[in-house]
């Protein structure tokens, strides 16, 4: 039920009482509605459910955690392997 | 796609296990509590992947699977009747009622349609002003703010023949209950990365204070999951019991302030019965009796349902992380995804259906 899924919003526009964006996930593209993310932009990445944008995704905080997990990667890579260690 | 691949990449979750490994002294029991995190644990064998010492136990977070027996009941009752077209998510159609489901009232005639959203059902009442258009509206605090949302702009629009059956939930005065019952085994939490998303992370704070446990906000990728682990590990092994976010690219501590307000404005918190738990003081939301005129129970005058939950069914335990899927002596025999007895074998989130589809061939007993 909780499940969203993160995609790049593409246009928006306001219809009747809704701000609606085109949103593209992978190679499909959908209608989001934007009402519980005002500050959403064309360009952003927002994380989607049930219809609706509720979080917008921070581009420069995911590179930054992500190149930690990466460097933690490295760290290990050079340390010595504990011999009951299976992966 | 962007933000999912990367965060199912083997070589990085492979470091992050052998970290894990690498910290680990002693044994830990951890909870997800989300049932999309517990489904992408046995979909990628992530449990597979840790040190013997770290337990993984599963929470209450399907919201399917906690929705009790008399709101499943209520549904049929006002799916049955023929001036409503009942609009549900797909999951619930096979929740089994006292007596039947959704998908069999939808057989014997019963006009019962799955949408995605709930702004679907908004379309269906528009559509057709003639017609009860009636959204079963469950879920937790990432789904409300939608639900709230279609059910504010039906008043706007001044639509006369929209309503929900609301169900909603909240998370932590559940998870308040289950760490503080005595057989709680529990010792540090994955809080769900969709509900903070909504809701900021101010009462996990409350949580950790009130029971000395390390809770960390986790994502719901196999590399969002590890970390979230690793980050429990060492906050277990140096004694600390604090808030984390391994989920930073989508969760703030103060969470979506617009999504929350629009929650307000139509819910109002109240106590909520669980399936498996009992009743939960001030744990659900319900229609604030000012929007009465969209609230399918007073509608419909369902409150005198009431219903016994299935006595084989353990899911009561199996919900709060007592017992694990496969000491139900029912599990994949008298109870399978086509023959459910409870909604932990049903919904796509639920817990039983995670073991069923993905360690059917090797159940594992809990301790």
């Amino acid at each position: 039920m909780c499940l969203a899924v993160p995609g790049k919003v593409l246009e928006s526009t306001n219809i009747g009482l809704n701000r609606v964006a085109k949103v593209q996930f992978g190679g499909v593209t959908r209608t989001v509605y934007l009402d519980l993310l005002p500050e959403a932009e064309v360009g952003d990445y927002v994380l989607v459910h049930v219809g609706f944008a509720i979080s917008k995704i921070d581009e420069v905080e995911a590179q930054r955690t992500y190149a930690l997990l990466e460097e933690l990667g490295n760290v290990l890579d050079d340390a010595p392997v504990p011999p009951e260690s299976g992966a | 796609m962007k933000y999912i691949d990367e965060y199912r990449d083997a070589a990085v979750a492979g470091s992050i296990a052998q970290a894990i490994r690498a910290r680990v002294t002693r044994p830990w029991v951890l909870m997800e509590i989300c049932g999309g995190q517990t489904h992408a644990i046995m979909r990628y064998g992530l449990d597979e992947l840790l040190p013997p010492e770290i337990e993984l136990v599963h929470g209450p977070g399907c919201p399917v699977c906690v929705a009790p027996l008399e709101i499943i009941d209520k549904a049929l009752d006002i799916a049955a009747r023929p001036e409503v077209i009942f609009v549900s998510y797909g999951d619930m159609l096979r929740v089994p009622g006292s007596r039947t489901d959704l998908f069999r009232v939808k057989a014997a005639g019963g006009d019962v349609r799955i949408a995605y959203s709930p702004m679907d059902a908004l379309k269906l009442a528009r559509a057709n002003p003639t017609r009860q258009v009636v959204f079963f509206a469950i879920g937790f605090e990432t789904t409300a703010p939608a639900n709230a949302m279609a059910l504010w702009q039906a008043r706007q629009e001044g639509l006369r023949n929209f309503s929900m059956l609301a169900a909603h939930v909240l998370v932590p005065p559940a998870m308040r209950a289950i760490l503080g019952s005595p057989e709680c085994r529990v010792q540090g939490l994955i809080a769900p990365g969709h509900v903070c998303a909504v809701m900021g992370w101010r009462e996990y704070e409350d949580l950790a204070r009130q029971f000395r446990l390390p809770v960390v906000i986790g994502g719901f990728e196999p590399v969002d999951l590890l970390e979230a682990i690793r980050m429990l590990v060492a906050q277990l092994e140096e004694g600390r019991a604090e808030v984390e976010n391994q989920y930073v690219r989508s969760v703030t501590r103060d969470g979506n302030q617009a999504a929350q307000r629009i929650m307000e404005r139509v819910f109002e918190v109240t106590d909520q019965k669980w399936r498996g738990i009992g009743r939960i003081p001030a744990s659900g939301c319900r229609i604030r009796a000012e929007l009465a005129e969209f609230d399918a129970e007073r509608i419909f005058g369902t409150g005198g349902i009431t219903a016994e939950e299935p006595r084989e069914c353990i899911s009561a335990l199996v919900l709060q992380g007592l017992k694990k899927p496969a000491d139900c002596a029912a599990f994949g025999a008298r109870c399978t995804p086509e023959s459910p007895l409870g909604a932990p074998m049903v919904s796509s989130e639920g817990v039983c259906a995670a073991y069923y589809a993905y360690r059917r061939r090797a159940p594992e007993a809990s301790a």
